[in-house]
């Protein structure tokens, strides 16, 4: 079918940029650093090295190769560019994973970049002025429930993330040309933010000690980062850390490298083009990523306090509250530069996310790139206000799961089995050295072939079967028990313990253990409120490291390696219906599963299910356009 | 900050940035081919 619209990259620099936008996203400042803190720090940094060699760079010539080998002939999408390269029909119905997993990634990564918009916002208008540790954390609970206001907007989060879309169609429906004019202005921005942001961690030092954290000194935190553990070699739960890091950071197995390339003609370079665009996420992530969050929080609030905290959250529960402590002025520069970098990160990758939809469309239906665009927003709109709406009841972390964690293997895994064993390594590599401008060492042709589907295979059986608590050796040698978080306990749901059906007359207590704190009967608003409290202890070893009391193998050890440093208590609030009975009384001790309230319940694991019903139905959605667009292909 | 820390940071990062910089300098100065490629196809939008 001819193209509606003609499109392609105005020139080399900018589809670099595209290309390093689309890799570079908020996980580059807030998943690797939380990786390798949890992986052994230092020790993390050999396995990520060898795995971008190994495992990231030939996915990458992979992808650039696949993308403009189908472009050539047409094809802007991975259904029909995996076509073009074999004609059996399983490969265009796993080429519908390159759209699927962008739509459905793009529907709650959008509400993510809203909340970086909002957040700069907030940061202009010192919102977080004067706020505590704790007000600064509420704030964003509060943000996240949609019937709270922080700044008088009804439904400011549902705003803001309209907004966010909106902006993204807008951008999307100018093509390719816009696109590539926000990587312009983007990705130099985040670099100039990055660079100050990595200054004042780097230079911080024992500055932000105080009289309750006399010892936090940012060192601290870089010296966890970097100093190298080479025992942490021997533990596959490092390399399948570091592989699944490479993975997101690269954005591969996603289809957008694809659909990028698609617009590269034969004799155009690839091999030297993606090694630029892949070492320049690799120089955000590495260089840049490393040196704010970690070592911020670990100069004000100690590497103990980061070691035990480390999680995406840090962005927005913490991370305002830190630069308060620089002054009004550096404080409000520094909240605007960084959740202005997390929102670049964010926006050169939602709008990557949104080119495979519309250039499939172009190609197979003749749609013009507005149609494409417009349409593109309308299905993630649809998809993503329920992760907005029901974010609490777990929508976003399903979606987050299965098309941002497993699509993305499944679909890696395929591809080069396709292009290395199916459309063969000779072809392949012949493919990726057409129009190089750099020589490629041949080491890398035996590598494509046999080392990176080995390793690729070897994280997917490690997603499938995650032991407890991720941990292999107690696993092969005192017996299996699954992982909540393996792909085996998600599909047979042995992951939802309490509260499994849909609708219940009674609610039961999910976690280990808690003490009945407080009960309030609000009749003004008409609610229950229960504060659940949990006394965490910590424990420390000659490392300085903490850890939770309820490990086992640390309990086994307390006296000898391990002594009592502090403890914790969390208190964790269940909101009730004025129709609800509460059935415990303060002081009450409760375990899982303990019923806590009766009455009528809609539980999380209802939720969960149309979320993943949403999925599907999208899945299904593309492979029948799939099956529309080959039948016309067919009659043609 | 130790010194094996500094060691693999300074080391990583330097070899990090370098091929950064290596490789988008090599884009720079690839020679344009003779004929119209993909990107000066579209110089006049």
């Amino acid at each position: 079918m001819a193209k509606a619209e003609s499109s392609g990259w105005g020139s080399r620099v900018g589809l670099i940029l595209a290309m390093a936008g689309n890799a570079v996203g908020l996980g580059n400042f807030l998943r690797f650093p939380v990786q390798a803190v949890e992986n052994g720090g230092g020790a993390f940094i050999i396995p990520y090295l060898v795995c971008f060699l190994l495992m990231g760079i030939p996915l990458l010539w992979v992808e650039w190769a696949s993308g403009r080998f189908g472009g050539i002939r047409g094809n802007h999408s991975t259904p029909f560019i995996f076509d073009s390269m074999n004609k059996k029909r399983v490969w265009k119905y796993i080429g519908v994973f390159g759209i699927f997993t962008n739509i459905a990634v793009a529907s709650y990564y959008c509400y993510i970049e809203s909340w970086t918009m909002s957040y700069v916002y907030h940061s202009v208008i010192g919102t977080f002025d004067g706020m505590s540790q704790q007000q600064v954390s509420d704030f964003f609970s509060s943000y996240t429930d949609i019937g709270v206001s922080t700044t008088g907007i009804p439904y400011e989060a549902v705003v803001f993330y309209l907004l966010c879309l909106l902006l993204n169609t807008w951008i999307l429906s100018k093509g390719l040309g816009g696109v590539e004019k926000v990587a312009k202005i983007g990705v130099p921005m985040l670099l100039i933010f990055g660079a100050f942001l990595a200054i004042k961690g780097l230079t911080l030092g024992t500055s932000g000690a105080s009289a309750e954290i006399p010892d936090a000194n940012a060192l601290d935190g870089i010296n966890f980062l970097w100093t190298p553990q080479f025992s942490s070699l021997l533990d596959l739960k490092v390399w399948l850390a570091a592989a699944g890091q490479i993975f997101f950071t690269l954005s591969l197995g996603m289809g957008t490298i694809h659909c990028y390339a698609s617009y590269l003609k034969q004799k155009d370079d690839i091999a030297l083009n993606s090694l630029s665009a892949g070492f320049t996420n690799e120089f955000v992530e590495v260089v840049l990523g490393s040196l704010i969050v970690v070592p911020i929080a670990a100069g004000y609030l100690g590497l103990d306090w980061v070691i035990n905290n480390a999680g995406f959250g840090m962005a927005f529960q913490t991370m305002p509250f830190l630069f308060e402590k620089w002054g009004e002025f550096i404080g409000t520069i520094s909240g605007v530069f960084w959740f202005g970098l997390l929102f670049f990160a964010g926006i050169t990758s939602s709008l990557a996310m949104g080119t495979p939809w519309m250039g499939f469309m172009q190609d197979e239906f003749g749609w013009g790139r507005k149609k494409g665009a417009w349409t593109f927003g309308l299905i993630v709109l649809i998809l993503g206000l329920p992760t907005v709406f029901f974010f609490k009841e777990g929508v976003f972390d399903e979606y987050d799961y299965w098309a941002g964690t497993v699509s993305l293997v499944v679909f890696a895994m395929a591809e080069i089995i396709l292009f290395a064993w199916v459309f063969g390594i000779t072809k392949g590599w012949d493919e990726i050295n057409a129009g190089a401008d750099v020589k490629l060492p041949k080491i890398y042709k035996p590598i494509l072939k046999y080392v990176t589907p080995t390793i690729l295979l070897i994280v997917f059986l490690g997603a499938f079967i995650t032991p407890k608590d991720n941990d292999w050796k107690k696993a092969i040698t005192e017996g299996w028990v699954l992982d909540n978080g393996s792909v085996l306990a998600k599909i047979t749901n042995s992951d939802i313990v309490v509260n499994k059906e849909f609708y219940s007359d009674h609610k039961e207590y999910d976690q280990a253990s808690g003490i009945v704190d407080t009960i309030i009967h609000d009749k003004e608003n008409k609610v229950h409120i229960l504060k659940v409290q949990d006394n965490i202890r910590f424990y420390r070893n000659e490392k300085g490291v903490v850890k939770e009391a309820k490990k086992e193998a640390i309990l086994k050890n307390i006296g000898k390696n391990y002594v009592f440093f502090d403890s914790v208590a969390v208190c964790r609030e269940y909101k009730f219906k004025w129709d609800n009975k509460i059935t415990v009384q303060k002081g009450d001790v409760l375990k899982l599963g303990s019923t806590i309230a009766t009455g009528e319940f809609t539980n999380k694991s209802l939720y969960t299910s149309i979320g993943r019903f949403l999925l599907l139905g999208l899945f299904l959605f593309i492979c029948f356009l799939v099956w529309r667009a080959g039948r016309l292909k067919e009659h043609l | 900050m130790n010194t094996s820390a500094l060691i693999t940071m300074g080391i990583t990062q330097i070899l990090v940035t370098f091929f950064m910089v290596y490789f988008f300098v090599k884009v720079l100065r690839a020679p344009k081919q003779a004929e119209p490629d993909s990107y000066s196809e579209n110089d006049e939008d």
